[in-house]
């Protein structure tokens, strides 16, 4: 067997320096190699799926991408790491973990209760589908696309658009076009605040909307179609979804 | 006249220096006289004449008092309650009766012996029912300081900030036990006074020390992503603040405005002297989806109402955001030890 690859991500210094130390004291009881740290959740993604880790040991608190976002990203790696929480307090995470069967350590983490959680994660413990979006429902700050040995994080506040097709949905921002698989309906739930349905198969930036104009004739009706800030194309408005539209711009 | 209940306060007179305190004596006093006029009064024509007749002799008096009381405010406050009461009654007769010679109804019809009696008198009953407002009302408050005490204590101590705390700690006392050893002692000083039962007002200079210990803890997980800017006038320090004034409102900053950034971020703290006001203005990076981060509405209110309770309506504390940064803005009186 070779030995397990552990990931730290913890955005203070000290607290990732004291998950080294007792990762230390398990080594002998259960081999396992620092595949590398980050402080922040940007920065474990690239390494967590450039190194192929098996497990990751996150705080949930951090600035910029949380604990918890950071594991719903983590899911969509080609070999995805079993997530170990860290928390020092955060009572509502703690009983939303406790529900879901969830492990977690709390901080000031104890070696013993280190080594259960890597013994688990070891033994091919994985969290069930679903379980993070219910822990926590609110919105990711960003998309994700797994490539080979790395991902793409998309702020979803640069998202001009979202157009379904076939099984993927596009992702449009200004500097180009990504694919994501996930589903247009469940998108739109979760970012109901940021994003508006114009069309079945999409979905536009609210903020970034500066009008309609009379579009093209399909099927021998005059539609209308969406002016998005900085963006040459023109999206179709669909007759049940143009009262909503105009009220927006009107 | 000591209470049985601990949480009491003991009897003590007003400060007679606060601008609340002075309104409340002036409004009590002029409405028993409208009360007065209308007891001696048969009829709404007559009511009138008599408000301007108690008005003329009462409103020199009263002036006399609250100027006498604002002078002596410092000696009174060194009294026992009792000795402070009779003191306060003792300045009023004097004025009163100083005042006397000048009174428009003396004519030197030999009725003046009567007259004087009867302006003691009133003098008299004036004075007790104000002193019994006073002290209804400071019976009616000391449960709220008891109240807003022990808010404070679940406001201030953070269990987050405790056990991110003790993990740093615990990565230091292999490495670098000498500053494992500075951050523990740090920590038991702050612990101590935010569990001290105390709210007597302290001076700043006590404060100030109890958030640098503070920040010094914050600084050893947070590194380079916290910084702290102060800006003291030299006299500040001197002045008399409600304990765990400063300490809660920094903690916030930290907690709102740096823990959220990735890179670092700056707090300001600037506390001047202007005549008799003390103010103090503190900023920091305001994060807009972390402004719900619960504990800051809590805290902000707690601390006013602490404001409130010490200095009444001559302490402000207000909030805005500028620029990107969340600011508050603490005017109070500036007051020093005796």
């Amino acid at each position: 067997m070779t030995p397990l690859r552990v990931v730290i991500v913890d955005d203070e210094e000290p607290a990732r320096n004291r998950l080294r130390e007792l990762l230390e004291e398990c080594r002998e009881e259960l081999p396992h190699s620092i595949a590398g740290e980050a402080a922040n959740g940007v920065d474990g993604l690239q390494i967590a799926a450039a190194s192929g880790a098996e497990v990751v040991l996150v705080d949930i608190q951090m600035p910029e991408m949380s604990g918890i976002e950071f594991a719903r990203h983590a899911q969509i790696l080609d070999h995805p790491p079993a997530v170990i929480f860290v928390t020092a307090h955060d009572r509502y995470a703690v009983e939303a973990f406790e529900v879901n069967a969830v492990d977690y350590l709390t901080k000031p983490v104890r070696a013993a209760r280190l080594l259960t959680a890597l013994k688990k994660a070891a033994n091919g413990a994985r969290l069930a589908r679903g379980v993070l979006e219910s822990i926590d429902p609110a919105p990711r700050r960003y998309l994700s696309v797994a490539e080979r040995g790395r991902v793409i994080l998309v702020r979803v506040s640069d998202v001009i658009y979202l157009r379904a097709e076939l099984k993927y949905v596009t992702v449009r921002t200004l500097g180009g076009e990504h694919l994501v698989e996930e589903s247009l309906a469940q998108l739109e739930q979760e970012f109901g605040g940021v994003f508006v349905r114009i069309h079945r198969n999409c979905l536009v930036a609210r903020r970034l909307i500066r009008g309609v104009e009379r579009g093209a004739e399909t099927e021998g009706e005059v539609g209308w179609s969406v002016v998005l800030e900085g963006l040459e194309e023109r999206l179709p408005v669909s007759r049940r979804q143009w009262p909503q539209v105009k009220s927006l711009v009107s | 006249m000591q209470s049985i209940r601990q949480n009491d306060l003991p009897d003590a007179l007003p400060d007679f220096r606060n601008l609340g305190v002075m309104s409340r004596v002036l409004l009590s006093v002029n409405a028993l006289a409208l009360l007065i006029a209308l007891a001696r009064s048969r009829e709404i024509g007559e009511f009138a004449a008599r408000v301007t007749e108690i008005a003329g002799s009462l409103e020199p008096v009263l002036l006399g008092v609250v100027i006498v009381l604002y002078a002596g405010s410092t000696l009174l406050e060194r009294l026992a309650y009792v000795h402070g009461l009779l003191a306060v009654f003792g300045i009023v007769l004097a004025v009163t009766a100083a005042f006397f010679p000048f009174q428009p109804e003396i004519d030197g019809s030999g009725e003046w012996r009567r007259e004087l009696v009867w302006s003691l008198g009133y003098a008299v009953l004036g004075t007790g029912v104000v002193a019994w407002y006073f002290h209804l009302r400071n019976r009616a408050f000391s449960p709220t300081i008891s109240e807003a005490r022990l808010q404070a204590l679940q406001a201030r101590i953070r269990p987050h900030f405790l056990f991110n705390s003790l993990n740093a700690v615990l990565s230091l006392i292999r490495k670098d036990p000498k500053r494992a050893e500075a951050a523990l002692e740090d920590l038991s000083e702050l612990f101590r006074t935010a569990m001290a039962d105390n709210h007597e007002l302290i001076a700043l200079r006590d404060e100030l020390t109890l958030c640098r210990q503070y920040l010094n803890l914050e600084q050893l997980r947070l590194g380079e992503r916290l910084r702290v800017q102060w800006r003291l006038d030299p006299t500040v320090e001197e002045a008399l603040v409600p304990p765990m004034l400063l300490q809660p409102l920094v903690e916030n900053a930290v907690y709102h405005g740096i823990e959220p950034g990735i890179g670092p971020g700056l707090i300001e703290v600037h506390i001047e002297r202007r005549d008799d006001r003390l103010r103090l203005k503190l900023t920091n990076p305001y994060h807009e989806e972390y402004h719900h981060r619960q504990g800051n509405r809590m805290a902000l209110a707690n601390i006013r109402e602490r404001l409130q309770l010490h200095f009444d309506v001559e302490a402000s504390l207000d909030t805005r955001i500028a620029d990107g940064r969340f600011e508050i803005d603490i005017v109070m009186p500036y007051r020093t030890s005796l």
